[in-house]
C-alpha cells in the first residue's frame, strides 16, 4: 500500500528563509556567494615523502599560496548547488522544443549506450592504428553510410561542427578553384541563409553576393544565371531553405552555375526532411556539410559537441581535410600522403563520440526509418502548420518541409511582438520557436517540432500559441509582462549586449 | 512615427539633413522601431570613402544585423564618437543626437533621387500594409 502524502508529514517545516545576505541573482546564489572561509569538500592525499613540491619544479612565481576568492564549500553543497542549477535548463529531455531551424530532436539512450561502451569510450586518440581497428572501421562505415544518404562519392567526418564544415568545404573551394588556375572570389547567398554562410565565406576570404529568392520564398535559377560569372566560385544553398521550402529549382540552379564553373555548396542544417527522401547529390551539389548533432541525433546545444561531416563529388575529393581512412592490406590506417588536402581542421579524428552516436541512429532506424522519421517530420510541421493558420498563418504559399514558418497580426492588433509571445510560452512549459528569423519574414516564428513529437503534444502546442493569441487580444499586459513562471523573468538583453559583464567580481566592502 | 519635414530619405531607411556639400547621415525612426533595441554600431573612419547605395556599416539589434547603406557618395567627413559606447542614442533620438556620419559629397544631385517628407511617408504606409 502506497503512503498518502497527508500521512507522513512528520517533518519540522522549515522556517520561513531569512532575508538573504547577497543579492538574489537569478534567484540562485552564486557559487561564490554560497562559499564559507575554511569549509572543504574532500581532502587530498598527503604527499608522499620525497615528492616535489609544484612550487619546487615550476618556480615559485608560477604558483600562488593562496587561492583569494575560491569558493570553499562542502561536497552537498557542490551537489547540491549544481543539480539545482542543472535543473534550472530547458531541456529537450523535459520539454516539447520546437526550436526552428536547429532540429532539436530527441537523443536516443541507445546512442549513450554505444558511446559508453568501453572500447569507443576508453579508446585514446592517440593510440596507434592497429590497436583502433573497430573504432576506424565505425569511421569507414559511418563515411560509406553518408555517402549513401547524401548520393555524394566521398566524406570527411573530420569537421567539429556546421560551422567548421562551412568553413572546410568553402576552402575546398578556394583549392579547387586555385589547382585549376581561376581566380574567384565571390560566393553567391540567399536572403534566407543562416548567418554562418555570409560569416564563413568571409573567413574563408571570399565575398558575399546576395540572390534575392523571389515572393513564393525560393531562389528562381533565372536570378542565379544572372548573378553567376566568371568570378563566382560557389553558390551556398540550404535546402530546404530557411523559409522551410524545398527549392524547386535547385537542378537549374546547380546547372546555372556548373556552366559557368562554380561548384554548388549544399548546407545540410535542414537534412532533416530529405534523409532517405532525396540525395543532395541528386540535385547536383558537389559539396554537403551535415550536422549529426541535428539531423542524426547526437546532443545538440550546450550537451554538444557538434560534428559536421562533409560530403563531396569525387573532383574535389583530393582536397577534403585531413586525417582520411585509406584501406590497406593490414586493415585501415590514416593515410598522411595528400598534397592537395586543406589540412587538418583540428587535433585528432573529429568528435568521435558523436560519430558512434550518429552510426547507432543510423543503424537503429534503418534506410527506411530514416526516410519514415524525415516524412513525420514533415507531417509534424505541416499539422501545425494547418491547425494554428487561422491566427498564426503561414509566411509562404508553399507547402512547408520539416519547420514552418509562421507570422501573425498582433503587433498591429494589440502592440504584442513575436519576442513577447516567445516568453509567454515559457509559462507553457514549451520553448519558443526561433523568432525573428529568416529575416524576410517580419515578426517570424519558426517552428520545427521533429519527428518524435506525439500529436498530443503539437496539439497542446497548439493549444497553448491560441491561447496567446486571445491573451493578447484581451489582456496585452499579460503577455507583455510574461514569464511568470521561470526563475528569471525578462533580462534585459540589450543592456547585456550593450555593456556585458563576463565575470563574477566580489562586492566592495 | 516621426519624419520630420526638410530631410531627405532613402529607401533602406537612412536620412540626409544637408549643409552646403556635406550630409548628415542616420537611420530613421521607422528603422530604429523596426530594429528594436540596438547595441552595437560598426561606423567607418573620417577620410573613408563611402558610395551611394553600398553599405558604410553595420547595426545591431537584439532582433538582427543589418547593413546601413549610404545614400550619397562622398568622404566621410565625420563620425558620431559617442554611438560605440552609448548606441541607445540612435533609438532615442534618430534625427538629432543619434546621427552616424558626415560625408562631403562628390555630387550633390546624388540627393535628387532621394525621397522627401511626403515620399517617405507613403513608403512606410505601404511597408505597414
Amino acid at each position: 500500500m502506497m503512503a498518502t502524502a497527508g500521512k507522513i508529514r512528520h517533518i519540522t517545516p522549515a522556517p520561513e528563509p531569512t532575508p538573504r545576505r547577497i543579492e538574489p541573482v537569478a534567484g540562485v546564489p552564486l557559487i561564490f556567494e554560497l562559499s564559507c572561509d575554511g569549509r572543504r569538500g574532500a581532502d587530498g592525499p598527503p604527499r608522499p615523502d620525497g615528492v616535489a613540491r609544484g612550487a619546487d619544479i615550476l618556480g615559485r612565481e608560477l604558483c600562488r599560496e593562496d587561492l583569494a576568492g575560491f569558493p570553499e564549500l562542502s561536497e552537498p553543497q557542490v551537489l547540491r548547488h549544481f543539480l539545482r542549477l542543472s535543473q534550472l535548463n530547458f531541456a529537450q529531455a523535459l520539454q516539447f522544443y520546437p526550436l526552428g531551424s536547429c532540429t532539436m530532436k530527441y537523443n536516443p539512450v541507445l546512442n549513450e549506450e554505444m558511446a559508453a561502451l568501453p572500447g569507443f569510450a576508453g579508446l585514446h586518440p592517440a593510440a596507434p592504428e592497429h590497436l583502433a581497428q573497430g573504432a576506424l572501421v565505425l569511421m569507414e562505415r559511418m563515411e560509406a553510410t553518408l555517402a549513401e544518404i547524401t548520393g555524394m562519392d566521398a566524406v570527411s567526418l573530420a569537421p567539429a561542427a556546421g560551422a567548421q564544415g562551412e568553413l572546410a568545404g568553402l576552402l575546398m573551394i578556394r583549392a579547387f578553384h586555385r589547382k585549376r588556375k581561376e581566380l574567384r572570389h565571390k560566393v553567391i547567398i540567399p536572403d534566407t541563409a543562416h548567418g554562418t554562410n555570409p560569416a564563413s565565406c568571409t573567413l574563408a576570404g571570399f565575398q558575399v553576393v546576395v540572390a534575392k529568392s523571389n515572393k513564393r520564398g525560393f531562389l528562381e535559377a533565372a536570378e542565379i544565371r544572372r548573378l553567376a560569372s566568371n568570378d563566382v566560385a560557389a553558390m551556398m544553398v540550404t535546402n530546404p531553405n530557411t523559409l522551410g521550402i524545398f527549392e524547386p529549382e535547385i537542378r537549374e540552379i546547380a546547372d546555372a552555375l556548373h556552366e559557368t564553373g562554380a561548384l554548388l555548396y549544399l548546407d545540410g542544417a535542414n537534412m532533416n526532411a530529405l534523409l532517405g527522401v532525396a540525395k543532395p547529390g541528386a540535385t547536383g551539389a558537389d559539396i554537403v556539410q551535415l550536422n549529426l548533432h541535428k539531423t542524426f541525433s547526437t546532443p545538440h546545444g550546450g550537451g554538444g559537441p557538434g560534428a559536421g561531416p562533409i560530403g563531396v563529388k569525387r573532383r574535389l575529393e583530393p582536397f577534403l581535410p585531413m586525417p582520411r581512412l585509406m584501406r590497406t592490406a593490414d586493415g585501415l590506417r590514416f593515410d598522411t600522403d595528400r598534397a592537395d588536402s586543406i589540412g587538418r581542421l583540428r587535433s585528432y579524428h573529429g568528435n568521435f563520440g558523436m560519430l558512434v552516436r550518429a552510426y547507432a541512429y543510423v543503424l537503429a532506424l534503418g534506410g527506411d526509418g530514416l526516410a519514415e522519421a524525415s516524412r513525420l517530420a514533415i507531417l509534424g510541421a505541416n499539422y501545425v502548420r494547418k491547425r494554428l493558420e487561422e491566427k498564426f498563418p503561414s509566411a509562404t504559399s508553399e507547402p512547408s518541409m520539416h519547420e514552418c514558418v509562421l507570422t501573425h497580426d498582433l503587433e498591429k492588433r494589440a502592440g504584442v511582438s513575436t519576442l513577447e509571445i516567445a516568453k509567454r510560452l515559457l509559462d507553457f512549459g514549451i520553448h519558443p520557436p526561433t523568432i525573428y528569423f529568416p529575416l524576410v519574414v517580419a515578426g517570424a516564428l519558426m517552428i520545427e517540432p521533429t519527428e518524435t513529437e506525439s500529436r498530443e503534444i503539437l496539439d497542446s502546442f497548439v493549444a497553448a500559441l491560441e491561447k496567446i493569441y486571445d491573451e493578447a487580444l484581451d489582456d496585452p499586459e499579460l503577455v507583455k509582462g510574461a514569464p511568470y513562471s521561470t526563475v528569471v523573468s525578462r533580462v534585459d538583453e540589450a543592456e547585456a549586449a550593450r555593456h556585458p559583464i563576463l565575470r563574477w567580481q566580489p562586492k566592495e566592502q | 512615427m516621426e519624419i520630420p519635414q526638410g530631410l531627405k530619405y532613402s529607401k533602406e531607411h537612412e536620412w540626409v539633413a544637408t549643409e552646403e556639400s556635406v550630409a548628415t547621415v542616420g537611420i530613421t525612426d521607422h528603422a530604429q522601431d523596426q530594429l528594436g533595441e540596438i547595441v552595437y554600431i560598426e561606423l567607418p573612419a573620417v577620410g573613408d570613402k563611402v558610395s551611394k547605395d553600398d553599405p558604410f556599416g553595420v547595426v545591431e539589434s537584439v532582433k538582427a544585423v543589418s547593413d546601413i547603406y549610404a545614400p550619397v557618395s562622398g568622404t566621410v567627413v565625420e563620425v558620431n564618437e559617442d554611438l560605440p559606447e552609448s548606441p541607445e542614442v540612435v533609438n532615442e533620438d534618430p534625427y538629432g543626437d543619434g546621427w552616424l556620419i558626415k560625408v562631403k559629397m562628390n555630387d550633390p544631385t546624388d540627393l535628387d533621387d532621394l525621397m522627401d517628407h511626403e515620399e517617405y511617408s507613403e513608403l512606410i504606409a505601404r511597408e505597414k500594409e
